[in-house]
């Protein structure tokens, strides 16, 4: 192409070095960044992809060796950069927006503080001046108030607002091009659609954007072209019209579909009323975190709770569970009281009770292999295989540790376990959430499958309505703690009527595929 | 802000009390009799007994004895010596500077010896050797530092003084007997956050805004490492003080060591009394300060 490409790779390889075996993270990979382009990388995680972005600005990672034919940043060939170079070029001509700014800001610095270091390792106007430009530069990105914003530290920002300062700090030394990875990730449908539409207001301005995700749905709006990576390869390559018009490689067409969305019906009709909570409340303090809710699941039946951080979702989930203890209304399990009885009284029911958890990681004991993980859950003597069979999991993860697993396989083992006891209602928080979306889909599947096979009834909480969309017969939405709207969701959907969930609506990322 | 600070002002004084009472308990079940340890070696006729009981109110219940001996240090009074016939205040207030100052220089010392080692030994072989030699220090008993240092550096060389508390020189070998310990765990729990630091996604942004591995280290990363620390070196502080008793015996410096050792051994029962609320007072103190570091290193903590 032209001379003025901004980044030019040939076949980059990188490897990692680690003590017990050599890992290849990317392995021969070709493109080019044309200046003012909007360019994504998608894949599951471990594809690279991450990988691939970071070894543009020199940041691989520690034990990584990094090889390529051609690797030119701004023109200059980047593989005889000395560290000087690479400090230089970092922060000045490539800015990195990383995924969670509560921890990729420095939680102990105030924002101020983060934007203003930018300013000054690249010596952007004189130390008097820092304050005034950090606080229009927060400003650019649309932070108000950012006099005061300025002030504070990334935990008393809302999450919109935080990777806000994050990307004003990745702007500060005035980069030609933004490496955005995974960006919005970590953040609410609403609050993610608002840091997309700030993207595209940057690339509008002219920015070189580089985004990567494991969503094809999140950046096909913005991108003019996409890589499709997996296994370290780039397996498709495609300006983002023709992709979604007719991908070629079969694994491209797996995220589309992921992506656009696919409904799980049940043929069975919800049969009697397995969890019944009624009027329940719950105060901490003087705040009142969830008022005046009902929720009623019947076997067989998949009910959706949405909402936002901070909606009273989780609260819910704990009281129902039997966690917390309402402040008023009351809670009943397959007919009998389980709020404000004392927990003997609950025992008994609580094999019929599982929970499923976002991240499977912190609910299992890190030294225990998957077999005793199961096991547990199992009358004694009872086989491990045929259960993690059901859950789609060889035999060879049985001696495996719940850290050698990826995540999807960490999220069925927990799905094992919790159907172990043959319950009658699962809780499911967020459990997909942490997972790339091709392997949401099939988790929902398993999901979806092992309702239809044991009449088990589901409890699923999420921020994401295209999950709930996909999985649930019925949805309740759930706004500062009560419920704004609910019935099936084919109608709350097509006809919302409350105005939040008209905004969580619009906000939910979706391909529209061209046939 | 107010309300946890008068908690733990609360707190305090309940630790004090308690550690008082427990103190008292205790030699009050301890075998030797009062009298004798007033008389020492003084003459011993029925009617200097007499007098003596007269005088310290001896035969009054033991109950009593109790809260007279309360009432007094609440209004700071910690009675008499037995053994030296002077107000306690004035015996320990006379030894207490010579140990705050050892103390605090080996705390200094530490401290300073600990950052270096954490955030200057970074290449891989340099931090191996430096963690096998805090390894050392850290197993290695004090008072055999002690004398290590003393048989090469004072009768050996002859740099430094063997005893006593004559000028800065004196005070050099013992404060880095204590010290060396502190350095050796210090330098292992800041090591261990740094590099935990480090891997954080923040490091992550740090670097790619062009900064210096080093301004990482120094600018992001020691915060953060910084808080476990805190914890460490407020535990060292109350160990530095109880130390200070072996290493002053070691080095024949004057200080509470000495004092306690003596009071101990002659059942003088107001000075030990004293000491341990002095300890009490210190370890509270110590904590308190650590808690404030922590609301001072890390904002998270502050919302109340």
């Amino acid at each position: 192409m032209t001379e003025s490409a901004l980044v030019r790779v040939e076949d980059l390889r990188v490897t990692f070095h680690l003590p017990r075996r050599t890992v290849e993270a990317v392995r021969g990979v070709s493109f080019e960044i044309e200046p003012g382009e909007c360019v994504a990388i998608v894949g599951e995680s471990g594809s690279g992809k991450s990988v691939t972005a970071r070894a543009l600005v020199g940041l691989a990672g520690p034990g990584a060796r990094v090889d390529a034919t051609r690797l030119e940043v701004d023109g200059q060939d980047a593989r005889r950069f000395a560290p000087r170079d690479w400090r230089r070029f970092r922060g000045g001509f490539a800015g990195l927006v990383l995924q969670d700014a509560l921890v990729s800001l420095d939680p102990l610095r105030t924002v101020g503080a983060e934007i203003s270091e930018v300013l000054r390792v690249h010596g952007r106007g004189p130390r008097s001046a820092r304050t005034e430009q950090a606080h229009r530069l927060l400003e650019e990105v649309h932070v108000p108030e950012p006099e005061r914003r300025a002030g504070q530290y990334p935990h008393q920002l809302s999450g919109g607002l935080r990777q806000r300062a994050l990307i004003a700090s990745a702007l500060a030394g005035g980069p030609r091009l933004l490496i955005a990875d995974e960006p919005t990730t970590a953040l609410d449908a609403t609050v993610q659609a608002q840091i997309l539409t700030l993207l595209a207001e940057r690339r509008a301005a002219g920015e070189t954007l580089l985004l990567i995700s494991h969503d094809l749905a999140v950046v096909a709006r913005l991108a003019d072209r996409v890589l499709v990576m997996k296994d370290g390869r780039i397996v498709e390559s495609a300006t983002t019209r023709a992709l979604l018009s007719g991908a070629d490689h079969p694994y491209t067409r797996q995220l589309i579909a992921a992506g656009s969305g696919r409904r799980r019906v049940s043929t069975a009709e919800p049969g009697p009323v397995v969890a019944e909570a009624t009027a329940l409340r719950k105060v901490y303090g003087d705040r009142a975190v969830v008022r005046d809710v009902d929720v009623t699941v019947r076997r067989g039946e998949i009910v959706g709770l949405v909402g936002e951080s901070g909606s009273g979702k989780t609260t819910v989930a704990q009281l129902l569970f039997g966690l917390v203890e309402p402040t008023s209304g009351q809670v009943r399990f397959e007919g009998r009281r389980f709020s404000g009885v004392p927990e003997r009284a609950r025992r008994p029911l609580r094999r019929r009770l599982q929970f499923i958890a976002q991240d499977p990681l912190s609910a299992f004991d890190p030294r225990w292999t998957v077999r005793r993980i199961v096991a547990e859950a199992l009358p004694r003597g009872t086989a491990v295989a045929p259960l993690l069979e059901r859950v789609g999991l060889d035999g060879d993860v049985l001696d495996r540790y719940p850290r050698q697993l990826s995540g999807g396989q960490r999220q069925r083992v927990a799905i094992a376990r919790a159907i172990a006891p043959r319950p009658s209602l699962i809780i499911c928080d967020e459990p997909v959430s942490a997972l790339d979306v091709s392997v949401q889909a099939q988790v929902l599947d398993l999901l979806a499958g092992i309702r239809e096979s044991d009449g088990t009834a589901l409890l699923f909480i999420s921020h994401d309505l295209g999950v709930i969309r996909d999985l649930a017969d019925r949805v309740l939405v759930l706004h500062d703690g009560r419920v704004v709207e609910q019935g099936p969701v084919q109608a709350v959907f097509d006809r919302p009527g409350h105005e939040y969930t008209r905004r969580l609506l619009a906000a939910v990322p979706t391909l529209e595929v061209s046939a | 802000m107010i309300r946890p600070i008068l908690r733990r002002v609360g707190a305090g004084v309940l630790v004090l009390w308690a550690a008082a009472t427990a103190a008292y308990l205790a030699l009050l079940a301890a075998p030797g009799d009062t009298v004798d340890a007033i008389i020492g070696d003084g003459a011993d006729t029925p009617l200097i007994r007499a007098q003596i009981i007269q005088e310290w109110h001896l035969d009054r219940p033991a109950v009593v004895q109790y809260a007279d001996f309360l009432w007094r240090a609440v209004h700071g009074d910690l009675g008499r010596s037995y053994l030296l016939q002077r107000p306690v205040a004035e015996v320990i207030g006379g030894q207490l500077a010579p140990t705050l100052k050892l103390a605090a220089t080996a705390a200094g010392f530490g401290i300073l010896l600990a950052l270096v080692l954490a955030l200057v030994a970074r290449r891989p072989w340099v931090r191996r050797l430096s963690s096998t030699t805090e390894l050392v220090l850290v197993s290695t008993p004090p008072f055999l530092i002690g004398i290590v240092l003393l048989s090469v550096f004072s009768f050996r060389l002859g740099w430094f003084p063997v005893s006593g508390d004559r000028g800065a020189a004196a005070l050099v070998l013992p404060a880095i007997t204590m010290g060396l310990p502190i350095a050796g765990t210090l330098a292992q729990v800041l090591r261990d956050g740094l590099d935990r630091a480090l891997e954080e996604p923040f490091a992550v942004t740090a670097r790619s805004r062009g900064l210096r591995e080093r301004s990482v280290l120094v600018r992001h990363a020691l915060k953060h490492a910084l808080l476990p620390a805190v914890t460490m070196l407020g535990w060292s502080f109350g160990v530095l003080i109880g130390g200070t008793v072996i290493i002053e015996q070691v080095f024949g410096r004057p200080g509470l060591g000495q004092v306690t050792v003596q009071a101990v051994s002659s059942s003088d029962l107001p000075v030990v009394l004293a000491v341990v609320i002095l300890a009490a007072a210190v370890f509270v103190v110590i904590n308190t300060v650590t808690d404030l570091a922590y609301l001072l290193i890390d904002p998270r903590l502050r919302r109340s």
